[in-house]
């Protein structure tokens, strides 16, 4: 089988796609790309659909060999790539003779760059998902990240004639916004004082943040109620504030239950950009209303959509 | 009708929390379990999770299956006009599990110091906890973490002050008044009493569960030649 071999494993490389709904109530979160939108841009330009499986890099990328001439596209945080000498850019197909090394190094301007290669990843479904659960353990490459010496297996079989690497010299602009300071739309939760002081921002990602949460430092905020609160379920996009008032914002690998108040929530078409901050970066609150956050998503969808047109037509034309 | 019994609150923009009264009372969270019961039975196609808590339930919305622009209102409604009404609704029956656990020993470091918390022997301990019948209040903390409601209370210990980086796969504790059993290998801040050689959650197998939300449970004690014996074929199917 046509496979990636991992030479040097990078922070933390997962596997990961549109993630594993509909299994809460057995406890599994949903993972899947904290950055879908970044994530599903990634599969376009490399020609698959959504929910192919990509590689997605935390900070510092790995290096990998292909042993099969095959087409890739990198999209999220700009990432120092390269094969040999020659750097290969972002967010456009570049074609991988068999046999190439592709050495990815620091992420800059985000915290995850998502690699898609054209067929996507041959590793099983398990629970409708190729998605590594890495609190579960299983998943993408043995329910963990990567490590030296796995070897990925590519669902193409298909083997083109790659003389050279090739990039193409059209790009797509990849940001979903262009907000450089990022502010975060919450829709409020239970206790209307302490939003206010939450969007009375700015806030920093603490650096003990991860897959499951955005770990927030800034001024204290006071929870409402010292009393211990009863365990209830809990969503990706929640805002918890734990009893020391550093607020937490639950990510794609969230437990599917928590003990602290919920204080708001992240609407969904603001998550690519939870996705891309790095520890140590500020950012701030604003409160939406429901029908906003819809829009958002809205408009969001139909960027994509353009964005997803355009790369069919440059592809068809080369 | 039924907004008396739980309150419906938005949790985000594409799932709504049915919270019931607030205590951890097996009697509220049978409720919670009868009412998952009836909205599954006639599950709409625009439901994508279903998940219970102890004393809550949260429906997880897919807007892309709701043709009204809000989906939230669309699912409120969806309820309103089910009229369910917890008090009614029958639970779906599950039998009863019985979970073979060894007690004490390498496998129940904790058995001894929460035997002595209670003021019992440690023989006393075990036919206590085995005595009871409890129920899965929720899955949870983990994939196919089973919390168990129905602890005997005199058998109540404080978690651990640290947690332990390392409990075994099928470790069964004691947190504050639940006992529960620990599916993977992996940090844990239970007393741990015993071990039981099931493998409660497999996310390869058809139905990845032992135990379902709701269904009640007993422990059975074995000694460590039968914990070795059922064991034995999880042992070979790992090495695989």
């Amino acid at each position: 089988m046509n496979s990636v071999h991992v030479l040097a494993a990078g922070l933390l490389t997962t596997l990961q796609d549109a993630g594993r709904p509909g299994w809460r109530h057995l406890g599994v979160g949903s993972a899947g790309a904290l950055d879908a939108w970044s994530h599903a841009l990634a599969n376009r330009i490399a020609g698959n659909t959504d929910d192919a499986a990509t590689l997605e890099i935390t900070l510092s990328g790995p290096v990998l060999r292909f042993d099969v001439a095959t087409c890739i596209a990198l999209c999220g945080a700009r990432i120092d790539a390269r094969v040999d000498a020659q750097a290969i850019p972002m967010a456009r197909p570049v074609d991988l003779p068999a046999g190439t090394v592709l050495e990815l190094g620091a992420c800059h301007e985000g915290a995850r760059t998502y690699l898609a290669v054209e067929g996507g990843f041959a590793v099983p479904e398990i629970l409708g998902s190729k998605s590594t659960d890495l609190r579960g353990g299983f998943g993408g490459m043995r329910g963990r990240a990567l490590a030296m010496g796995d070897v990925l297996p590519l669902a193409s079989r298909a083997t083109r004639a790659v003389a050279a690497v090739h990039a193409a010299s059209w790009w797509i602009e990849q940001a979903p916004d262009d907000d450089p300071f990022p502010t975060i739309r919450i829709l409020p939760g239970e206790a209307p004082d302490v939003i206010e002081a939450l969007c009375d921002g700015p806030w920093r990602v603490d650096a003990a943040s991860n897959r499951q949460g955005l770990r927030l430092q800034g001024h204290a905020l006071t929870p409402d109620t010292a009393r211990e609160r009863i365990s209830e379920p809990v969503f990706p996009g929640t805002v918890q504030l734990p009893p020391d008032g550093r607020p937490i914002v639950l990510l794609a690998d969230a437990q599917t239950h928590g003990g602290y108040p919920r204080i708001a929530h992240a609407i969904r078409a603001d998550w690519p950009k939870l996705a891309q901050l790095r520890p140590g970066d500020s950012l701030s609150f604003r409160s939406c209303t429901p029908a906003a956050a819809r829009r958002a998503l809205e408009l969001q969808r139909q960027r994509f959509a353009r964005l997803a047109l355009a790369i069919e037509g440059r592809s068809r034309a080369c | 009708m039924n907004e008396r019994e739980w309150r419906v609150e938005p949790l985000g923009e594409d799932a709504l929390l049915l919270r019931f009264e607030q205590r951890l009372d097996p009697a509220i969270n049978q409720r919670v379990h009868a009412l998952a019961a009836a909205i599954e039975s006639r599950r709409p196609a625009w439901l994508r999770e279903l998940v219970p808590g102890f004393a809550s339930l949260a429906l997880g919305i897919d807007p892309n299956a709701v043709a009204a622009p809000d989906a939230l209102q669309h699912a409120r409604d969806w309820l309103r006009q089910g009229a369910f009404d917890a008090h009614e609704a029958t639970e779906a029956t599950l039998p009863l599990f019985e979970v073979p656990v060894c007690y004490g020993g390498e496998y129940g470091p904790d058995l001894e110091a929460l035997a002595a918390h209670a003021g019992l022997s440690a023989h006393e301990a075990i036919a206590r906890h085995a005595a009871g019948v409890y129920r899965v209040a929720m899955l949870g903390f983990a994939p196919g973490f089973p919390y168990l409601l129905g602890l005997d209370r005199g058998l109540a210990m404080p978690r651990l002050d640290t947690p332990r980086t390392r409990v075994a796969a099928g470790s069964v504790g004691i947190g504050g008044a639940q006992t529960g059993i620990y599916p993977r290998q992996g940090p844990g801040g239970w007393r741990i009493i015993g071990r039981t050689p099931l493998t409660l959650f497999d996310p390869a197998r058809a139905t990845p569960n032992l135990v379902a939300p709701g269904q009640q449970v007993r422990f059975v004690p074995i000694d460590a030649d039968e914990f070795a014996r059922l064991a034995a074929p999880r042992a070979r199917r790992s090495r695989r």
